[in-house]
Parts: structure tokens; sequence; C-alpha cells
């Protein structure tokens, strides 16, 4: 529709409006490449902008309400347009104004961003002749005799969600308003006149039907928004260390503090499973179970009574320790326990499955978080480009790291460009190869024997055991724990060794590095349980084979026990006898679940004890050295052989995967681990902190600490499913002990939710629980789920391919042009 | 305008409230940290001026005395970009600091910081990269040493490469959009967050 006093810009506008494209300003790119052509000529129409803005402003609130005025007046004015176009025409045309104030600030740049769509409408120069064709309008409105003043007029239903839609576009705009690259001064001033036109519009949109109820609307969205507001900001303040991270990140770079952010990631996990363990766990037991020693099993044996309370067995986990909330063997088996009928050995069970369930679901969405930011990880395409434009570490602070930096990166640039220009020309390939052949075997031979060491101290552990502990010394009693501890002090250093014979790239040969460390990590951690479960298998068998039967003997030496103390007849059943007899006196089967349970916590105790002395004695004791014995020693210790530590991350952050990974293993044995853990991770936190700000100086090669992200996340995840192996299988084919634990007297620890089905639940859900437990429906489920993963990847391989097709198009068509 | 309350007690109260929240509005900043910045923003000055901080402005020198300023290859384009001086002369006032906050806190969008980054690179202020802002960028960047400059021939041969990276139209230059493109895959990009050390 050609109009008359409409000039060339506003009347493609209008076209837009008239195809009934609502947010006309999708319509953005002519704008764009006229914007483009105009960008020289920008800076002479600046200051021009600058004065009509003012002016323009004022006519505004004058435009506006004479606009509002003729809404329910006649049109007549506009004959050659329709009113509903008319309408929609002043909509664009207002925020037109609004938005092209921007462009004194924006200046010269050329082009705009994506989510400059109203933006990118406004940047044809047309401002004087918008301006113009504005004034020729208003009088030409004016001049219609509408009567221009009268609110009064009823307003129809279209006008009504008209004003509705501009009020809300208004909203938006002020919503988005931080994301636009404005000055503060505009951005305030854009919002102050925003909001004063919601302010006053709301309330003329009330009228009518549903005002009392739209005005509430309006004031609960308000209250809704400043209480989000506000707890956003609550949650912040709540988010603890902040202050020491940001002290780190500024003296060490961003790489050194991404350790320290996965730490108080961790640090969040197992806080939640501490919540959850000791919260339904360890609380019910201990309040509204039976108290200790009312039960054989509550009890220290007679024979222990005399060390229970010692420090040293107290260290050790056993005696006092043992027998309590702490691990497996205290709990009773009742189904219910207290007035609230709590069920314990369900919850117990729960709580077990419920934390792997929850450890999976955090550690897989926050690697699909990584994922995204990730962007579809075209690796290669802007090598270049990104190493300029994106390599500077804005956290630094620090002079020293700063210039640290200087160097890395020009180091990258030259190794780059290196690379770039020459093929690579492999000096002597075979001696090369062959080194590399015999480095690798060495580091197999190293894990090899490590993981027979492993074992071997784990059997011989268990002969001590067995002939009784007193016999020998502190050595004996943790030897276990402290060679796992060393092996994996040093092994990592002879690893670094190996890798000097290999004379790879930095980059690659810490990839080799880390890859190392954590088969050793986990060849040992899968050793330990092996040799344990080995032993396990060896009772469960000798329990299998006689399990019946020696149930059978060791009650009936119960029963005959308790009848030499009435001195007289056996009796059948073994009511409750009028003699009390003490607990501690009576004979114990044995309870696996607890010996685990306390392995895996003096693991995790020596673990933590050697991370400690690590650090005071590899990192602090040899920074006082070089400090103070620089001054009378032959070569420079600073510069020279031991200098300052720097902070070795990929070492603690795969220590912290390794023992998150233990903490998994065992915190169905021993309820106390995740509280354990959580005080250790408490305490390396600050520890950590501050041997990091007094002891390492800043790294010489700084590697990128985004692209490991994913990386670790994914060893996270590995090691999770990992660990939770052993305790799955001990859930399913290794029967509970019978004298200990909540399970005691199942065959099978899972049959605690078939009896929760039975006793609590009505009669047809178990049918349907059966049912669904049918392997005749879990198998095409499970069949259903490969097919849609098979699926999804099959979508998004195609969906890299055609990103990647038009890439090229782009090209090729920019070349065209 | 602030109300320049006499006492120094609370930084809250310097700040008022509808101010407080249209700031709050407006940047990607909390509460706390829109304060905190007050705070330090407040030490820049000389005692006398404190009180109007609102209104003052600081000079570039002071505001480049910032540890993360100091150290940072970018620090006089950083200044230049952020600041609404009429004079040129690159002071900043508080607003001016709180955007220049906002855009590098880790809450921004990748788009208002390609944005900015985007001109703090643009050395000559002409609205795109042409070859001597690039050179100029990776001067920077390796540091003031002579030693740690590339000679000519590498500098040649890397912005040859950056241009074939990301000049799509091959004009020769890399305007904003182009710039964009490039850098909002980057994974680092998006985590180029400086919470400067605002206590």
């Amino acid at each position: 529709d050609g109009n008359d006093d409409n000039e060339e810009g506003s009347a493609v506008e209008n076209e837009e409006t008239a195809k009934g494209t609502d947010k006309g300003r999708k319509k953005a790119e002519p704008r764009t490449r006229r914007a483009h052509a105009r960008g020289r000529d920008r800076h002479g129409d600046e200051e021009d902008e600058d004065d009509e803005d003012g002016t323009r402003r004022t006519g505004h609130r004058r435009h506006r309400s004479r606009r509002r005025g003729r809404a329910g007046g006649n049109e007549a004015g506009d004959s050659d347009m329709e009113p509903a176009k008319a309408r929609k025409n002043q909509a664009n045309q207002k925020s037109k104004e609004d938005d092209e104030e921007e462009e004194d600030e924006k200046g010269g740049k050329g082009g705009k961003g994506k989510n400059e769509k109203k933006g990118d409408k406004k940047s044809d120069k047309k401002g004087k002749k918008e301006k113009a064709n504005k004034k020729k309008k208003d009088k030409k409105k004016s001049g219609s005799g509408s009567d221009s003043e009268s609110e009064e007029e009823p307003i129809t239903e279209e006008e009504l969600a008209k004003l509705k839609e501009e009020v809300e576009e208004k909203k938006k705009l002020i919503a988005t308003l931080r994301n636009k690259p404005w000055k503060m001064k505009k951005k305030l001033s854009v919002l102050k006149e925003a909001q004063l036109f919601v302010e006053k519009f709301e309330g003329a949109l009330g009228k009518g039907k549903g005002k009392k109820f739209y005005a509430y609307k309006v004031m609960m969205t308000k209250k809704w928004m400043k209480f989000q507001r506000d707890f956003e900001n609550f949650k912040t303040a709540c988010i603890p260390w902040e202050m020491k991270i940001k002290e780190i990140e500024s003296h060490f770079g961003s790489s050194v503090a991404s350790y320290f952010i996965f730490l108080r990631w961790m640090y969040g996990i197992n806080m939640i499973l501490f919540g959850l363990t000791f919260g339904l766990v360890m609380v019910p037991e201990a309040l509204m179970g039976k108290p200790y020693g009312s039960l054989p099993r509550k009890t220290v044996p007679r024979a222990e009574e005399a060390t229970a309370m010692n420090f040293a067995t107290l260290w050790d986990f056993s005696g006092l320790a043992q027998y309590s909330v702490l691990f497996y063997g205290y709990y009773n088996n009742q189904r219910t326990i207290g007035w609230l009928k709590f069920r314990m050995p369900l919850s117990y069970f729960l709580v077990g499955v419920g934390s792997i369930g929850y450890s999976f679901m955090v550690v897989t969405r926050t690697m699909a978080k990584n994922a995204n930011d990730d962007g579809g990880g075209d690796d290669t395409s802007f090598n270049f480009s990104w190493k300029m434009f994106t390599s500077w570490d804005y956290l630094i602070g620090n002079p020293e790291t700063a210039d640290n930096k200087f160097a890395s990166i020009t180091t990258s640039f030259k190794e780059a460009i290196v690379e770039e220009q020459e093929s690579r020309k492999e000096e002597n390939i075979h001696l090369t190869r062959f080194l590399r052949v015999l480095a690798n075997f060495l580091a197999l031979c190293t894990l090899a024997g490590s993981g027979y060491l492993i074992f071997f101290v784990v059997r011989r552990s268990q002969q001590f055991a067995l002939e009784g502990l007193e016999n020998y010394g502190w050595w004996e009693r943790n030897e276990v724990n402290t060679v796992m501890s060393l092996l994996g002090m040093f092994c990592p250093t002879l690893f670094d060794v190996i890798s000097s014979l290999e004379n790879y790239h930095p980059r690659i040969a810490l990839r080799w590095q880390l890859g190392r460390i954590f088969a050793l990590f986990l060849g040992n951690l899968y050793t330990f349980i092996i040799a344990l479960m080995d032993e396990i298998n060896l009772k469960a068998r000798y329990l299998l084979s006689f399990t019946l039967e020696e149930e059978k003997i060791v009650k009936y030496n119960m029963t005959i026990w308790e009848a030499s103390l009435y001195n007289g007849t056996i009796p059948e059943n073994s009511t409750a006898p009028p003699i009390q007899v003490d607990p501690a006196d009576v004979p114990r089967g044995p309870c696996w679940e607890t010996m685990v349970g306390q392995e895996f916590v003096r693991l995790v105790v020596s673990d933590m004890m050697t991370t400690y002395i690590t650090i005071l004695i590899g990192d602090f004791l040899r920074a006082v050295f070089v400090r103070f014995f620089n001054y009378c020693w032959c070569w420079d210790l600073e510069y020279g052989f031991p200098s300052y530590s720097e902070f070795d991350i990929s070492g603690n952050v795969l220590g912290l995967i390794f023992n998150q990974g233990m903490i998994w293993m065992g915190s169905f044995y021993a309820p106390c681990l995740p509280a354990i853990n959580v005080f250790r991770l408490h305490t390396s936190m600050y520890l950590q902190c501050w041997a990091v700000m007094c002891c390492n100086v800043p790294q010489e090669r700084v590697f990128k600490a985004s692209r490991s992200n994913n990386f670790y996340m994914a060893m996270l995840l590995f090691i999770l499913f990992l660990s939770t192996l052993p305790a799955v299988y001990t859930i399913v084919s290794i029967p509970p002990s019978f004298d200990c634990g909540p399970f005691s007297g199942k065959t099978r620890m899972f049959e605690v939710i078939s009896e929760t089905l039975e006793h609590d639940f009505p009669s047809w859900f178990g049918k349907v629980f059966g049912y669904a437990s049918n392997p005749g429906l879990i198998l095409p489920f499970i069949l259903l789920m490969v097919l849609s993963l098979y699926y999804l990847n099959a979508t998004s391989k195609s969906y890299k391919e055609a990103n990647l097709e038009l890439k090229k198009k782009l090209q090729s068509v920019r070349i065209e042009n | 305008t602030c109300g320049g309350s006499g006492a120094m007690g609370g930084s809250a109260s310097l700040i008022p409230r509808d101010l407080l929240g249209e700031y709050q509005e407006l940047t990607f900043l909390s509460k706390q940290e829109i304060l905190l910045a007050y705070k330090r923003f407040s030490e820049l000055l000389p005692k006398e001026e404190r009180e109007n901080a609102c209104s003052t402005r600081v000079p570039k020198s002071q505001i480049l005395t910032l540890p993360e300023l100091r150290a940072n290859p970018f620090q006089h384009r950083i200044c230049h970009v952020f600041s609404t001086s009429e004079t040129r002369d690159d002071s900043m006032s508080f607003e001016d600091f709180l955007d220049m906050l906002s855009v590098f806190s880790d809450s921004a969008t990748s788009d208002v910081k390609s944005h900015y980054a985007f001109r703090i690179f643009d050395f000559d202020d002409d609205g795109t990269l042409d070859r001597k802002d690039l050179e100029q960028l990776v001067n920077c960047l390796t540091g003031q040493g002579e030693e740690s400059r590339l000679s000519s021939a590498e500098m040649e041969q890397l912005i040859q490469n950056i241009l074939d990276e990301s000049d799509i139209d091959k004009d020769g230059t890399i305007n904003l959009s182009e710039f964009q493109h490039v850098v909002s895959r980057s994974p680092d990009f998006a985590r180029c967050a400086a919470h400067q050390r605002v206590a």
C-alpha cells in the first residue's frame, strides 16, 4: 500500500506490518546492508542526532497522548491507511524512536550483533526524514479534527490488545536492557521512560472487566520479580570461600583457581550425601533404635572391652567406634522402629541407592552444561583467532603471573606458526618410536608392579588379622593404607621421568601423564577391591556352604550357653529368658560388611593424612629451606634445583576424584564416610589455599582450564560408574551377614523392597510392580533405550555435517560476491 | 545524585535505594557487588571527594592502579572504551566503572562481551579490525620485552592465518559480525571473566 505521506523507509515498514508480521523488526537484512554502506556517514550524522534526541523526547509525550487520544476516535484523517495498520505503524514508530537513541553511543561500528534485531531496523539513517515524517503525520492527525485529548472514550477490545502488546514490549525491553551495549546514562534514561510508560498505561489497561484482577496480577508479578532478585543476591552471598578463590585467581590465573572451584563443587555434593546419610540413616537409628548395649550386635564384646576406649583403637575405627551408628553392623533389622514406625532397613537401602543416583544425575548434568558451553567443539577451524582473541586471562592481577602468561602466549604463537608452516620433519623417526615403545613398556611394568604389590599386601593383612592384630606393631596394622598412599605419591614422579624419554609436545605429554596416573589409581583401587572381595567371597562361599549349618550351630551354641545359665533343661523355643544376659557375652557371627566399611574408612583417613603431610613437607618445608638456606648454599636454590614448587593441578584433581571414588564405594557399608569426607574437604580447602598462596609460585607453562573441565568430569563419571559396581554386586549376589546390619536374616539385601511392597503397599501395587519387573518388559525397554541413543547420535552427527555445509556455503557465497 | 551523608558508615546509605535498584536492573551485578564496587571506587578518590563519588570522575592514572588492570595488556583500551568523558581524557565515572564490571562479570552474555571486546581490540576506532589493529594486538599480547616479540616474518604469517580463518567476506578486515561469529564458538570466551577484586 503506497502511502503518500510516508517516506520510503516507513513504507516498507507498513508493508511488513500489513503482511501481518507482528514484530516487523525481524526483517533485518535489508537494513543491515544499508547500514553497512552508511557506516561512514554515521559520524557526520551523529551530532545532529543528539540534538534531535532532546527535542524528540519532549515531543514524545505529546505525540503519544495525541495518538492515544484518537484511539477511539475516527480515523478519517488517515483515510489511506486502515486503522489496524495505522496503530501498528504507530507502535513501530514509537519503539523506533526509543531505539534510535542507541545510535549516538554506538558510533560508527559497522554491523550489529545478533540480538540487535530492533536496532537493525533503526540503523538506516532516515532519522531526519522520519522525524520530518512524524511531524507531518502529527499535523495531519491533529488536523484531522479528532478529539485528541479525550481519554474517556471507551477503548475497544482491539485497542486494548494493542496497548497490552505495547506494554509487554516495554517490559521485555526493560528486562533485556542490561544485554544492550549502551552507556549507563542512556540505559538509565531508556529505563525510566519505559517504566513511566508501563506505569501509565498499565492502569489504563485495567479498565473494564477484570480490572481489579489485572491490577492484582501486576502487583504480584512485581513482588515476585523483587523476590527473585533478592533471592539471587542471597544465593550469591551464600557461596562459601568466594573471596579466597578470587584472591587465588588474581594471583595464579584461572587454571589453578579451577581446581579450587572443583573442590568447592565436590564439597557441595558431599554435603548433600552427608545430609542424606546423616539425616535418614544415622539420626533415626541413634534416636529411635535400640540403644547401645541392648543387643549383642550393638555391644563391644567382652574380650575387647578393655581396649575399647583407647585412642589407638578409636583411631583404627574398632572398639567403641565400630559398634556405633558409624558402621553397618550396628543397625538392627527390625522392620519398623520407634513411634514413627520408621522403616530403617528400607531407608538404609534407599539412601544407599539414592546417593548413587543423585551423584550420577549431578555429574551428568554438569557435563551436559559444560558441553553446551563448548558450543559444538569446532576445535581446529579457529585456532589462531582464538589464540589471539581469547588467550589473555583477565583474572590475573599479579605482575609475575602476567609475565609468565605473556611468555606462554608468545611461545604458543611461535609454536603454532611453526607447526603451520613446515610439515613435521621427523628426525630419526625410528629412534623416537623405539624410545616411545620402551617408555610405554616401562609404564606398564610400573602399573603391574604396583598392582601386584597391593594384592600381596592385602593378602598379608588378612593373615595378620587371622592371627590376631595384637601381636603386630603399627606398620603391620596400617600396611595396606600406607603402601597405597606411598604408591600414589611416588609412581607419578616415576611416570614423569619415563615421559622424558618420549619427547612429546608438552600438551600431549601432559595427556599421557594424566592417562597413566589415572590407570595407576584405578588399578590400585580395583586391586584393593578384588583382594577384599576375594576374601569376602571366600568367607561367603564358606558361609554359603555352611550357612544354614553354621547358623544352626551358632544358634544352638547360644541356646546351650543360655541354658547353662539356667543350670537346667534346654528350652526348645528361645523365649525371653527371665535372666538378663549381658549382650557383651553373647557369641557373635562374622560381619564382613563392617569389616569392608572399616577398611575404606582407614584408607580414606590415611589418604587424608598423606596429602596433608605431603603438602607440609613437599611444599612448605621445601619453601622454607629454599628461602633461608639460599644465603649459605653453593648454587642459587631459587632458580636451580629445588626452587619453589608449582601447584600441581592435574595431580590434585586426580587425587580428589579418586578420593571421591572411595567414598562412593564405601558409603554403603560405612554411613560415616560422607561425614568424614565433608570434614576432609573443608580442612583441605583452607590448608591448600594457604599453602598455594604461601609456598607456590605461578606456573611457567600455562594451560587453559576450560578444555580440561569436561575431561575431568568424564573421569569423575567413569570413576562413579566403576565405584558403584562393587556395591551393586554385593547387594545383588552376596548374602548379608546373619548377625549384623539392617538386612540380617534375609537371603539378599534387595529383598527389603519386596518386603515393603508386601506389607506397606496395597496388593495391586505389588502386582503392578511384579509385572513391571518382568524380564519380558525390561528387555524391550532396554532395547528401546539403545535404539534412541543410536538415533540421537545419528541426528547429532547429521546436524554437525549440516553445520559444516552451511559454513562452506557461506564462504563460497561471500567469495562470489 | 547520591545523598552524601556525612558519616562514612554503611556504603548502602551512600547510594539511594532506587538508584541501587536501577543499577541492579541494568547491570549483571548483584547488590553486594555494586556496593563493593562503590567502596573500591571511592577508595580511588582523594578523601575530600569521596562523598560525591557518584558524580566525580576518576582520572585514568588512578584507575590503572587497580591490580587487574595494572597487569592487563589492554589497560589503556579498556579505559578508553568504557569512559564517557567529554574531554576524551579517559577518566571514568562510577557509572562507567559499573559498566565495565558488568561486562566483565560472569553472568554477562557472550553477545555483550564480544561487542565490547571488539571495541577494545579496535585500536584505531574505525569499526573494523584491520592489519594494523591485529599487529598492535599481537604486540600487546607478547609483552614488552624485545626478546618476546615476534619477528616481522612471523607476524606476517600469523596475521595472514588469522585473516584466513576469520575474514569471511575476504575484504581484508574483520568486522563486528565476523568477530562475534569467531569468538562465540570459543569455549574460553564465555569464561573470560574478570571478577575485579572489589574487596
